[in-house]
């Protein structure tokens, strides 16, 4: 089977790569307890990428940070995270040790995660942050280092000049590309990456997410590509999952999600999102807002927003069902979607 | 709509920012940053007018020497036909008096909790611009100007917003405070420097909409500089208003917006339109530059500053920069050489890598 006709597969019968059950994720507060992950199960499979789509709040961050076990103190996760490695071993993410989370991060999950252009050290050149995790995990620094070299040209980066350069003297977009290659320096099979382009130029974003799309094939990578930025994740994404509330809502090939998207949330977010080709005058907003932790409204938690909610919605969350071999989506009305017009349609 | 009266008028424009590199070494040379470079520009009355660009591009400067909180080095910028430079000088006795033109340039922030003074009320914050500029309202007067203001965009019960302090709003919230400020202050020009780029794509389009429809009520004209292609076409297409695209420090391009758009000539803005990604399905492209990083804004390249990057650059493009000139549509302007059928660039060496594609 190719790449693609395997990735074209049902959900479950492709080979997964990370397993995701029951997750949760949720903090203590004196208010009560702030739920910012809720009962997400998710399949990624092996060479996917998948694009995780949600607003700020809706728990895309905490997401990331789950799958390697990195929620900060005082947040609890539960759940499982199973990783099957390509030597047919599974491992349990969330029970590693501290010892075993620091090798399994580099090695087998790397990561690229929001604002981690400060990580890098102002006193320390490019070269020596790859020699120090080349080092620090025991591996030979010399093909390392021509392997970190291969990885810099693949993201249209001087290899010598960006080496030699302290962190400074590089420009965003650079530092950015320079972090994605020192987060694969150490051939790990998953990249995870939170909002990796945010800070940067629109030409930037869309130059990385084409380079990612090369990288992903070169070197048969899983990605994992969270952000709010739902235009640009298309471009490089073969499935996406929309996260409204800390819940997966809607999970689909890149496709369906465009054309067919069946939770009126994905619907109105597509309508919401200012683009060049949708006519000007079909554009509109989300109404409402989206809802507070610690206070989620009972039943599927975007009825007080949604225009085909009905008494059902109120009270009983909705499953998450699949509805197609490509589509899983939790609404109880998703039959009747099309009463919310997808305006990016209008001019095909 | 140009042919209303002009409100702000920029014309050969410069900033040059003068970079101290030398340290203690008196004989090391400062480098120039040319932020802004020989930009013409002119803002009418009701108009809105969007700047893109890439960081490092001088969209930011040249808003800001448009309404008058960025001095510049070279020509002029003149308010209603005042020079706004001339008018600050003490004794120069200007028609129109430097603090009357700063009331009627305003500006919202890209960050608009750090210009909302975070111990004052959203009251207090909304009545100093009153105060100040309506002497004659009473407090009565105040208050139900400010009530009203925050029913009309949105922020109900007003008098509940009205007492919250900026860390108990929104980011939306927030930003709509900060564009009644500027508002309240009756002003000609109102300075959106990235002012929806923070907020959640959903929220974007309720925010531009509000400044849209606050526009008609308030007989205000935007600059508005953005990053984002797509914000920048929400705004100025729905107000039929202009688009410039600037690099490096240059306009390259300017028009209609609609027809910027549409029938981009500058290949950067073609490049800018590339990068802002579709919700269409199409196949994925490489970048139409031959280089992703834009160049180093101190030390620019020669001729047309985009030669190091433009996919169809030529010697031609390398040795002399392009003059902006006119399309065959009206107001649409752009400076390259492939708009002129007859440059010297048509029988100019390629640059390595790129391709005339007639």
């Amino acid at each position: 089977m190719s790449k693609q006709e395997e990735l074209d597969q049902p959900t479950g019968s492709a080979d997964p790569i990370l397993e995701i059950r029951d997750l949760n994720v949720y903090f203590e507060m004196d208010r009560g307890r702030s739920r910012v992950i809720d009962d997400v199960d998710l399949d990624i499979r092996r060479g996917e990428i998948i694009g995780i789509v949600g607003e700020s709040g809706s728990g895309k961050s905490m997401l990331a940070s789950s799958l390697l076990d990195a929620v900060v103190e005082p947040g609890v996760t539960t759940g499982e995270v199973t990783y099957q490695s390509t030597d047919g071993e599974s491992v349990d993410v969330l029970d590693l040790s501290e010892e075993e989370l620091m090798e399994f991060r580099w090695e087998q999950i790397s990561m690229v995660f929001q604002g981690a252009l400060s990580s890098f050290n102002p006193t320390m050149a490019m070269r020596e942050h790859f020699e120090e995790t080349l080092e620090a995990h025991g591996y030979a620094v010399d093909s390392g280092m021509e392997r970190a070299a291969d990885l810099l040209s693949d993201l249209y980066l001087d290899p010598d000049r960006v080496l030699d350069s302290y962190p400074h003297e590089l420009s965003g977009g650079m530092k950015q590309r320079a972090l994605i290659a020192l987060a694969l320096v150490l051939e790990p099979e998953v990249l995870v990456m939170d909002e990796p382009t945010a800070a940067l130029d629109l030409l930037m974003q869309r130059s990385i997410v084409s380079l990612l799309a090369e990288i992903r094939d070169k070197y048969d990578l899983t990605m994992v590509f969270i952000t709010h930025d739902l235009p640009l994740v298309t471009k490089l994404a073969d499935r996406i999952g929309v996260l409204y509330a800390f819940e997966l809502v809607e999970l689909a090939d890149t496709e369906s999600i465009l054309r067919e998207p069946t939770h009126p949330y994905t619907r109105a977010l597509l309508n919401a999102t200012p683009n060049l080709d949708a006519p000007l005058e079909e554009m509109r907003p989300i109404e409402g807002a989206a809802p507070d932790p610690v206070n989620v409204p009972a039943g599927c938690s975007y009825h007080e927003r949604c225009p085909l909610a009905t008494d059902k919605c109120e009270r009983d969350p909705p499953s998450f069902d699949r509805i197609s071999d490509t589509q899983e989506v939790a609404c109880h009305h998703w039959e009747d979607i099309d009463e919310i017009p997808l305006t990016t349609e209008v001019d095909q | 709509m140009s042919s209303d009266e002009t409100v702000v008028s920029l014309s050969g424009v410069d900033v040059h920012f003068e970079s101290e590199s030398g340290g203690i070494n008196p004989f090391r040379d400062s480098k120039t940053v040319r932020a802004v470079d020989d930009v013409d520009l002119e803002i009418a009355e009701n108009d809105v007018i969007a700047i893109v660009g890439e960081s490092g591009s001088g969209k930011t400067t040249l808003g800001k020497a448009a309404v008058g909180l960025q001095k510049p080095t070279n020509g002029t910028i003149s308010y209603r036909g005042q020079d706004i430079w001339q008018a600050q000088k003490r004794f120069s006795n200007p028609e129109i008096p430097f603090s009357e033109i700063r009331r009627s340039l305003q500006i919202i922030h890209q960050d608009p909790e750090s210009s909302l003074n975070p111990h004052k009320s959203v009251r207090s914050s909304l009545e100093q611009p009153l105060k100040k500029w309506q002497g004659n309202l009473g407090p009565e007067d105040r208050e139900a100007r400010i009530l009203a203001m925050l029913e009309k965009v949105g922020m109900s019960p007003a008098h509940d917003y009205a007492e919250r302090y900026p860390h108990q709003l929104s980011g939306g919230e927030t930003q709509r405070v900060a564009l009644i400020r500027a508002l309240l202050m009756n002003p000609d020009v109102i300075l959106a420097d990235e002012a929806v780029s923070a907020l959640d794509v959903s929220l974007r389009v309720e925010m531009m909409d509000l400044m849209l429809d606050l526009q008609d009520s308030f007989d205000t004209s935007y600059l508005f500089i953005s990053h984002d292609l797509s914000n920048a076409r929400y705004v100025a297409e729905h107000a039929d208003g202009y688009l410039g695209v600037m690099y490096l420090g240059e306009l390259v391009e300017f028009g209609p917006a609609k027809e910027v758009l549409q029938n981009p000539q500058h290949p950067y803005t073609k490049v800018l339109r590339w990068a802002t990604p579709s919700l269409e399905i199409t196949d994925e492209t490489e970048p139409p530059v031959r280089k992703i990083d834009i160049p180093d804004p101190v030390d620019p390249p020669s001729g047309c500053r985009f030669h190091t990057r433009c996919p169809h650059a030529t010697a031609h493009c390398r040795d002399a920069a392009p003059e902006s000139r006119s399309t065959d549509v009206p107001e649409h302007r752009t400076a390259c050489y492939r708009i002129d059928e007859h440059s010297e660039y048509w029988d100019a060496e390629p640059l390595e890598g790129a391709h005339i594609d007639r």
